[in-house]
């Protein structure tokens, strides 16, 4: 076979990964072409990318999973190449064939390759002829569909032995996936696996097998080429997720026997030269306690967490790929590696650990992350870059390698700590506190680890900054509001601040962040020009309960803390302040840049906070429109479980609402008669939009 | 401009002891206010807030624009009478949605909030000041009316706070009534009288007469919600535009409407950089002398009042008793005129009405630090026209149409207040510092005075004159007058719009000047500027 040069590289993706790969193509000297969507128009990757083409609408089914539009900008642009990418279409056989019609070089392994593994019931049946070790699966079709009665699911559980998963065969990445403790949950599950399956990947097909508890989720990073020659690039560890997501990625795995190691290397390698695997691909493994090794799937494609490969072998995975796809040999294109240090990536998300991990979206009015030695950032976001709903909400990967794991673990917990990352929730306090966990450090994780470990409660160990830093970062955030609101008045601008010739209040902010309210007080004094010495304020915090509804005025009973605070400098960006004897700067943000900002970032070297900006004249009782059941989230509608005038029992689903790969039940709050729906199925919903009214027996709206 | 220097040692222990003397006036004055902010004492306060009221200064803050400034106007208003310090209302200059508002609010826990001679005196002021300087009002209004066993004082003056609200009213000036509580009788006039109104529910009454008067006048028996709740207002008489829900909700609504007047000022706003003095504000504390008699040099008020300390002075060198000249005070160009060494005589009115004439042509207002004796008096002066002189000035002080502010520094005797722009010439603000004293003669001067007086009547009737008697009525006269002429006796009589810390005068003048310019800005014209 020919070698035949890339010269033009379309990425059919879009975020960090597309971004990442047009960086090695760049490098390579070969050109790239972005294919976008409508709300990505402004996005680094297509800003980045040599050309790029328009492929469509606002989802991804119309965009990045428009096999037809994407074909078609590979033609418009004469790419003579495609990259997938990972997610979205890139384990497609579909793809990889009209590729392959079309004349383009698709990079990434054959149609029959990925049909093979596509199904992780055939990979599996593969896999145990090759003499991997398995675990046993019995399938499941979709229920009524055209399989009829295959397996029934009880008796394939009673085999399999409680607690079972129930898992989509084809796709990945946690969705269409369950586990069952008892038989009873058992059916629901199943019909949700396979609602969510169908949904994702169009395939509801899923498989009941024995759920391991607490197993490691180990993964070794494979090469094919066109050759039949396949090989490893050493193994790598994702055993910190959450929901099924990893989020914390690194390389090698110290703890494994050596053994174990090369056992696992030699199965991924067998598995491999079975279905004749060419390009890069990944051979998952789950390991229990004891060392036993069980093969999960294939992924036939880039992983999100190549990164850490890459940094301990210094092997650019991308450009392996490329050269493969090109027709070089394996030797050619991999020579010898050697694993050096160690290596470990965080995933920060845009979501709200706190909060059942709800994706958060907004405007990123800040993004940076310190430039640490030995640290690589790989972003989809850069300040000013909208995160929709759509997408998956990764910000970005922060990879850190060091000669030994505690210090690549210290240097990616100071990124991620001193990073400013502001619009959105993160994830980032969490990542922090795993990083910092006596148990991460001592190597013993396994995919339970969240589970052992709440995320709220180890956020405030080891992420999130102090009770009294907090108040001080109440503080500094009101500080930075008021000198916003002075800079934006339309009269008196320059007059001093909340100047009173006959004092008897005080200023005052409620700010509230998921620890709970608090209401800041305070008198920026006479504002005259004088001392060259940090000038003194009255200021005081006090902590309220959430739900607290009265203003300040008639507050009584909790006790303020006052702080010790003087004055150096405040901005509306930066607040320098002596708190207790010593002077901090902080940065602060407001993200929206309105005169009434919803949020306040605040930044400091003792931590950062989110606060929310209290009303300042909440709606009175009774003022309030029709009570009613309202979106928690945006997303869109999958299912809508009922009909006006329909008598619901307290905890029925209403509405089922799909939010960045997440299902999320809506339910009756009470029993009572549904007295509206006001969506439909496949409708998008913004945050707070009202999905469905009820009313009682006796004809009152409730909520 | 050349920016001013500044002679004063801090240490000089003249300068010290001045410092502590008006620290000294400003803790008795602070102790003053105290007693204003105190309302009706602990338990009225504590009865109004257990009925989930705010107090008047409460409904004040929470209807201003978070962190902007608020000059309270008149907080002495009532000194030294009957009644409480502040004369049971609150009123000022404060920023509501963008807005420069003139703010009224009674304070219902003196006396149900009832208005004594004082408080009408007080709250016709503070809509003058919104009327002339063209400031929406915003009034928050929770009174009896009249406090009755003083009708006789507040029948007439209650008259003209109608005519007065309706007047603003026609004048574009557009005025705001948020109803808290009972606004009965009279008090159900400023509802009535105002552009808009806002209820409070199940809180705002509004009626010409109660249940009890209704019954009294026509034997009809009627319930007070019918008769003048918020909610029969808003739905069926009209006479509120806007139900509200609370008293926050009101206080919401009162900053919405005001935010729809879509306000726009007349004048041309500030046009200079808004740099801060070079030197401290504080420092203004020693320099004025606690001594009246000893002149202090009002360029080192000046250093320490105007952007940059920048000052152009017009004819430092003819006139020296009297310092004239332009600079600015937060951007707002201002013409100074600030006495030096007390006296006025010819050269010093001519120079005045030649610098007010000067002001007028190029449309800038006019600023007068008063530290003055009065014009000077003897067979020389005379001669010269000193009243010539003098008529001319308070001519000149009259007949100008740029804004006047006035500052009472130290003394104001005789007719130096008049052409010092005092409160008869109707300055748009005037503030005191607590060292002023302000009287038709100094306490010594005028005790004197009468002292000859009587003597010489003893000599020509050929009495004997006892010395004895005379001393002693020579020490009551002083008294009297010196407790006449004190700042805060001025300030209760509502001769000034309030006393100020000195250090304050840039932040206060900044806010008057700013508010000014709400309306146009124009100097007289006619004649040529004469060169007097």
């Amino acid at each position: 076979m020919a070698r035949t040069p890339i010269r033009k590289l379309l990425v059919a993706n879009r975020g960090e990964i597309a971004r990442r790969v047009m960086r090695t193509a760049r490098a390579m000297g070969i050109a790239t072409v972005a294919v976008f969507s409508e709300p990505d128009a402004r996005e680094p990757f297509v800003v980045e990318a040599d050309e790029a083409v328009p492929i469509g609408g606002d989802s991804p089914a119309t965009s990045y999973l428009n096999l037809q539009a994407i074909m078609e900008a590979a033609r418009l642009s004469n790419a003579d190449a495609l990259h997938p990418g990972y997610g979205f279409l890139s384990e497609q056989p579909s793809l990889a064939r009209a590729c392959e019609e079309a004349g383009i070089v698709f990079v990434g392994p054959p149609a029959e390759v990925m049909e093979m593994v596509g199904s992780k019931l055939t990979a599996k049946g593969i896999a145990r002829e090759a003499g991997v070790p398995t675990l046993d699966f019995w399938a499941l079709p979709a229920a009524g569909g055209e399989g009829g009665g295959g397996v029934d699911p009880r008796a394939a559980a009673t085999a399999a032995g409680y607690p079972v998963l129930v898992k989509a065969s084809a796709g990945g990445g946690g969705r269409g996936m369950r586990v069952v403790r008892e038989a009873v949950d058992l059916e629901a599950a199943v019909e949700s696996a396979m609602r969510e399956a169908a949904s994702a990947f169009g395939d509801p097909t899923v498989f009941i097998e024995h759920y391991v508890e607490r197993p490691r989720h180990v993964e070794v990073q494979i090469f094919g080429d066109r050759y039949g020659k396949v090989s490893h690039l050493f193994e790598r560890e994702c055993s910190i997720q959450r929901r099924y997501q990893k989020i914390i990625e690194e390389c090698p795995v110290e703890s494994l026997d050596e053994h174990v190691r090369q056992g696992m290397y030699g199965a991924a390698e067998a598995i491999g030269r079975a279905i004749g695997y060419v390009g890069a691909g990944t051979v998952e493994f789950l390991v229990d306690g004891a060392g036993n090794f069980w093969f999960m799937e294939v992924n036939a494609r880039l992983q999100v967490e190549h990164a850490v490969t890459e940094a301990v072998t210094g092997v650019d995975l991308v450009r392996v790929q490329i050269m493969l796809a090109e027709g070089e040999k394996l030797e050619s294109a991999l020579g010898p590696c050697e694993v050096r240090g160690h290596a470990i990536e965080a995933r920060l998300y845009a979501e709200d650990p706190s909060r059942d991990y709800l994706p958060s979206a907004g405007r990123i009015s800040r993004f940076r992350i310190p430039d640490l030695p030995g640290l690589r950032v790989d972003a989809s976001v850069e300040t000013g870059s909208e995160v929709g709903v759509l997408y998956d909400p990764m910000l970005a990967k922060v990879i850190a390698s060091a000669p030994r794991r505690e210090e690549a673990a210290g240097v990616l917990a100071a990124a991620l700590s001193s990073a400013r990352i502001h619009g959105v929730m993160t994830n980032r306090a969490l990542l922090v506190a795993i990083l910092h966990d006596a148990e991460f450090l001592a190597g013993a994780i396994d995919t339970g680890f969240l589970d052992r470990h709440p995320p709220a409660e180890l956020a405030r160990s080891g992420g999130l900054p102090s009770e009294h830093a907090r108040l001080v970062h109440g503080a500094v955030a009101a500080l930075g509001l008021q000198a916003l609101r002075r800079e934006q008045a339309g009269v008196l601008a320059g007059l001093p601040s909340g100047w009173r010739n006959n004092e008897s209040g005080y200023q005052w902010v409620r700010l509230s962040d998921e620890r709970g309210a608090l209401l800041v007080r305070y008198r920026m004094g006479d504002g005259r020009s004088g001392s060259r010495r940090a000038k003194p304020i009255a200021i005081t915090v006090e902590q309220l309960s959430l739900d607290e509804s009265s203003l300040p005025e008639g507050l009584s009973g909790s006790s303020p803390s006052s702080l010790d605070v003087a004055l150096w400098d405040v901005q509306p960006g930066c607040v320098d302040i002596e708190e207790g004897g010593i002077r901090r700067r902080y940065e602060i943000d407001h993200p929206s840049h309105a005169s009434a900002p919803a949020a306040v970032f605040v930044d400091g070297p003792d931590g950062s906070s989110v606060f929310q900006v209290g009303e300042r004249f909440p709606l009175a009782a009774g003022s309030s429109g029709a009570p009613s059941l309202v979106a928690p989230m945006p997303g869109t509608v999958t299912k809508v479980g009922v009909a006006p005038g329909q008598a619901v029992e307290m905890g029925e689903t209403l509405v089922v609402l799909e939010a960045m790969k997440m299902e999320h039940e809506l339910k009756a709050p009470s029993a009572g008669v549904v007295d509206r729906m006001d969506v439909v199925v496949g409708e998008v919903v913004a945050l707070g939009q009202v999905l469905a009214v009820m009313k009682q027996g006796d004809g009152e709206t409730i909520l | 401009m050349q920016a001013l220097s500044s002679a004063i040692n801090p240490k000089d222990a003249e300068f010290v002891a001045n410092r502590a003397a008006m620290l000294d006036g400003l803790a008795a004055h602070e102790a003053e206010q105290a007693l204003g902010r105190a309302g009706g004492g602990a338990r009225y306060v504590e009865r109004h807030r257990d009925r989930g009221k705010l107090l008047a200064r409460e409904r004040v803050e929470l209807l201003l624009d978070p962190d902007s400034p608020f000059l309270e106007l008149s907080t002495l208003a009532a000194w030294g009478s009957e009644y409480l310090v502040g004369a049971s209302v609150v009123t000022g200059l404060g920023v509501v949605s963008d807005t420069e508002c003139v703010v009224v609010a009674h304070d219902p826990t003196v006396r149900g909030g009832t208005m004594n001679p004082y408080s009408w005196k007080k709250i016709i002021r503070a809509l003058q000041i919104s009327r002339v300087n063209r400031l929406p009002l915003v009034s928050l209004v929770e009174s009896g009316g009249a406090d009755l066993s003083t009708q006789a004082e507040g029948f007439i003056p209650g008259g003209q706070l109608f005519r007065d609200l309706t007047l603003s009213s026609s004048l574009g000036v557009p005025t705001v009534a948020l109803v808290f509580g009972n606004s009965t009788a009279g008090g159900a006039y400023v509802p009535g009288m105002s552009d808009y109104s806002v209820m409070v529910r199940d809180r705002a009454k509004v009626f010409l007469g109660g249940p009890p008067l209704v019954k009294m006048a026509t034997g009809e028996e009627s319930g007070d919600e019918e008769l003048g709740g918020a909610d029969m207002h808003s739905r069926v008489s009209g006479l509120s535009d806007y139900l509200a829900l609370d008293e926050r909700d009101a206080i919401r609504i009162g900053r919405d409407i005001v935010e729809h007047l879509f306000w726009r000022k007349l004048g041309p706003g500030p046009s200079e950089p808004a740099d801060e003095p070079l030197f401290d504000q504080d420092e203004v504390l020693g320099i004025v002398s606690r001594d009246l008699r000893v002149p202090f040099d009002p360029r080192e008020i000046l250093a320490r009042l105007l952007d940059g300390s920048r000052f152009e002075e017009y004819k430092a060198l003819y006139g020296t008793s009297l310092v004239t000249g332009w600079g600015s005070i937060h951007g707002y160009p201002v013409g100074i005129l600030a006495n030096h060494r007390g006296v006025l005589f010819s050269e010093e009115a001519q120079k005045a009405t030649e610098f007010i004439m000067l002001s007028n042509q190029i449309d800038v207002p006019l600023v007068f630090m008063q530290n003055t004796t009065g014009y000077m008096v003897g067979k020389a002066y005379e001669q010269r026209g000193i009243v010539k002189d003098g008529a001319k000035m308070i001519n000149a002080v009259t007949n100008s149409t740029v804004p006047h502010i006035t500052v009472m520094m130290g003394a104001s005797y005789g007719a130096g207040n008049y052409g010092m722009c005092g409160r008869a010439y109707e300055p748009r603000f005037l503030f005191s510092w607590p060292s002023a004293r302000s009287a038709v003669m100094g306490a010594e001067q005028l005790a004197g005075v009468m002292s000859i007086v009587a003597r010489q009547s003893a000599e020509s009737a050929n009495r004997p004159f006892d010395e004895e008697a005379d001393r002693m009525r020579r020490e009551g006269i002083e008294r009297q007058i010196e407790a006449e002429s004190h700042a805060f006796a001025n300030s209760g009589r509502l001769y000034d719009d309030g006393i100020i810390d000195p250090r304050d005068t840039r932040t206060v003048l900044g806010m008057c000047l700013s508010a000014i310019h709400s309306n146009v800005i124009a100097g007289r014209r006619g004649w040529g500027v004469f060169r007097m």
